[in-house]
């Protein structure tokens, strides 16, 4: 099953291996990661989703919260949470494919953030679903390059 | 107060109670060791740096402090890695001092330098690359707090030349706050009573010890709780001493190579009582068959290794010996009550049977001199009094079954990694702390080879180490499985050019005696322990003689081969 872990760490030189390494050495697999920041000065936020059973992802998640520069460890699958990537995409856009691909593009909500004769960047935000499902109506009028930044997530507010 | 990175360093270790580093010098740690003489601190130059740490490591296992180790960059460091890794597979705490190139010239390939912070991330408990003087005080204040807490492990600390010799004031920091690290030491009390529940309703109830009751202090607490309540006990290889081995209630260790006794009862039980443990493979055999009828209790201070192996019914993190601690106050008043336990008569009557039955034996027969016996005379002369280190292989399976331990931090060896050449530094280690004790090494030929070169730190330093040498021309332990499993394909097992060990060791002014003869054995084992000096006792033993019972790799723990 898939899992979005969210990590709270020190935010200090080598912190990141440490949760990579941490994942390679004990056969982990990392889908995606991402490591910002967060209000309280020294302290980065990390989301990582990954697959595995349930054995496994108990593993992961007491592995992490052992490092010694780990505060907290949640895993975001087992409540509520709110889940956005973004990714940007670098589409032919020559003569009449323009249009269908503008149509889409308002379709899902996206924006285009660059524009040249033959092409057009697309930035769009959204569920790992939503994000898929562009990809596959954009592919045939050629991605030239896509780039993304992996979910990042947070608990929902109000929970029953 | 003004000082120097080195200064500071070798103060910090003064007020960490450090009364002896182990330790190598080089051009990126020669600012400490210009400072050196300056300090109470007692240095002890090995001749490799994997030496220094096992020395260190030995030191920390035999004494229950914290042992330290300094060696330079580059080469200095990485010559370590191998004795980061066994002090962190067997939890203990140790901490590494490592010089690092001058900060500028970081990350540009120097001379000697090496990303020792990046190399032993993984097997590390922490480590720090300290790139401002000023952070150096809390740093190593930081190190010893996080080694020897909660499960204990290695921490490495980097040390850039500059920063050595940058100055600043110095503030050495009482006591440690981490947001982000606070082990569990107490356990939790709901879940204390629902162990003394269980223990209620047993009717053959086991306890399996590990590492972790002989690093937590807490032997009384567990013979109490085993005596009280009539509880057969079985430890690992890493929980040898932590209790009396000449208990009725001592079944001997358990696993691959373990009794008959302990892993028939520990597949019978029906209350497992896994403390400071961590169901290693080498104790569960094949884990789809292991202690299938018991209901597994598991006390350990680090939430990662409970179910990580196997599925446990009731886990419990917290400090050993604070678990031990409120499981017999609970206890105290159920046993006032007489509601503590039923009687196990018939199961201590069965563990019984089984431990006369097949006790850990072998052959007699042959002229040869067998390496079991000469385990048995050493405890013999010994009587368990002494601290024994063992290498890796037979010699180290032997010394486990064949010697009986009575007290904790008296049997060190490397049991998660398995580190050939451990032993004898590891021995020098425990002398230095232990200058009066009597500490034997129990080796083969083949892994006294590689740290043999601590001879003359040994012989340096007049510590009165005995190395005995079950020779048996091969690596035993690899030799054995060729021999049941692959065919008796002795392939590169056969240590067809040796050494003179006698000569050896009187090359290194350290006394030398070679035995052959079985009836020399006793004799010249209690000449060679009551020589103050630096001995090897060379003892040419059967070649082919086995380690038994084993339980073959992936094997259900009741599939033993027996002599």
């Amino acid at each position: 099953m898939r899992h979005i872990i969210s990590i709270l760490v020190e935010n200090e030189p080598g912190v990141l291996s440490r949760v990579a390494g941490l994942f390679s050495g004990r056969g982990f697999n990392i889908e995606t990661l991402n490591v910002a920041p967060t209000l309280t000065p020294g302290l980065s936020i990390m989301t990582i989703t990954t697959h595995g059973d349930e054995q496994i992802i108990e593993q992961i998640i007491k592995q992490l919260r052992k490092l010694v520069t780990t505060l907290k460890v949640v895993d975001l699958s087992e409540a509520s949470s709110v889940e956005r990537e973004m990714m940007l995409l670098r589409v032919d856009a020559e003569g009449t494919k323009r249009a269908e691909i503008l149509r889409i593009v308002d379709i899902f909500r996206c924006k285009v953030v660059d524009v040249s004769p033959e092409e057009l960047i697309i930035e769009v935000t959204g569920e790992q679903g939503k994000l898929t499902a562009l990809i596959n109506l954009l592919q045939r009028y050629g991605i030239k390059e896509v780039a993304r930044t992996g979910a990042v997530a947070l608990r929902r507010g109000m929970q029953g | 107060m003004e000082l120097s990175g080195a200064q500071i360093l070798l103060e910090s270790l003064r007020r960490e109670g450090v009364d002896v580093v182990f330790g190598f010098p080089g051009g990126a740690v020669i600012d400490i060791y210009h400072q050196l003489p300056n300090y109470p601190i007692n240095h002890v130059l090995v001749r490799h740096e994997q030496g220094a740490i096992h020395a260190a490591d030995g030191y920390a296992r035999a004494s229950g402090k914290v042992g330290v180790c300094l060696v330079t960059s580059g080469p200095g460091a990485t010559n370590t890695v191998t004795g980061i890794a066994t002090a962190y597979m067997d939890s203990i705490p140790v901490v590494i001092f490592t010089g690092q190139v001058p900060t500028p010239l970081i990350g540009n390939d120097a001379f000697q330098e090496v990303d020792i912070v990046g190399i032993t991330r993984s097997c590390t408990k922490h480590n720090y690359l300290v790139k401002d003087v000023t952070k150096l005080a809390h740093t190593i204040k930081e190190a010893f707090y996080l080694a020897s807490s909660g499960r204990p492990g290695p921490v490495l600390v980097d040390i850039p030349k500059d920063v050595q010799q940058a100055v600043t004031e110095y503030k050495y920091p009482k006591t440690i706050k981490m947001r982000s690290y606070n082990p569990t030491i107490e356990p939790n009390v709901k879940q204390v009573r629902k162990v003394a529940d269980l223990i209620a309703k047993a009717k053959k109830p086991i306890i399996y010890a590990g590492g972790g009751v002989i690093s937590s202090n807490a032997h009384e607490e567990l013979t109490w709780l085993a005596r009280t309540l009539k509880i057969p006990v079985t430890a690992t290889l890493m929980g040898l001493g932590c209790f009396p081995g000449d208990d009725p209630l001592w079944l001997g260790m358990l696993g691959m190579h373990g009794t008959f006794a302990a892993n028939h009862a520990i597949n019978n039980a029906d209350l497992i009582l896994a403390i400071g443990s961590r169901f290693d493979d080498r104790v569960t055999g094949k884990i789809s068959e292991f202690a299938k009828k018991a209901t597994i209790v598991h006390i350990d201070v680090d939430p990662t290794s409970i179910q990580k192996n196997v599925l446990v019914h009731v886990p419990v993190v917290s400090d050993c010996r604070a678990f031990l601690l409120a499981l017999n106050r609970e206890m105290a008043p159920r046993l006032d009550e007489g509601t503590a336990t039923p009687s196990h008569d018939k199961w201590l009557a069965q563990v019984q049977e089984w431990a006369t039955e097949h006790p850990v034996a072998y052959s007699h027969e042959g002229a040869a001199i067998k390496p079991q016996a000469v385990v048995e005379t050493i405890y013999k002369l010994t009587k368990g009094k002494a601290i024994i280190t063992t290498e890796v292989g037979q010699n180290q399976m032997w010394a486990a079954q064949f010697y009986r331990y009575h007290t904790p931090r008296t049997f060190l060896s490397s049991g998660g990694l398995g580190t050939m050449g451990y032993g004898f530094p590891a021995a020098i280690g425990a002398q230095m702390a232990f200058p009066d004790k009597l500490v034997i090494d129990v080796a083969g030929d083949g892994s006294i080879q590689m740290c043999i070169q601590e001879l003359a730190t040994a012989v340096c330093y007049g510590l009165p180490v005995k190395i005995v040498i079950l020779n048996n021309g091969y690596l035993g332990m690899v030799r054995q499985w060729q021999e049941l499993f692959y065919a008796k394909n002795y392939c590169a097992t056969c240590l067809d050019v040796a050494p003179d060990f006698v000569k050896l060791a009187e090359a290194y002014g350290a006394a030398g005696y070679r035995v052959t003869d079985p009836a020399e054995v006793e004799k010249t084992l209690k000449e060679a322990f009551a020589l103050p000096r630096t001995v090897i006792v060379d003892i040419v033993v059967d070649r082919e003689e086995n380690v038994y019972p084993m339980v073959p790799a992936g094997k259900p723990l009741t599939e033993m081969l027996l002599v």
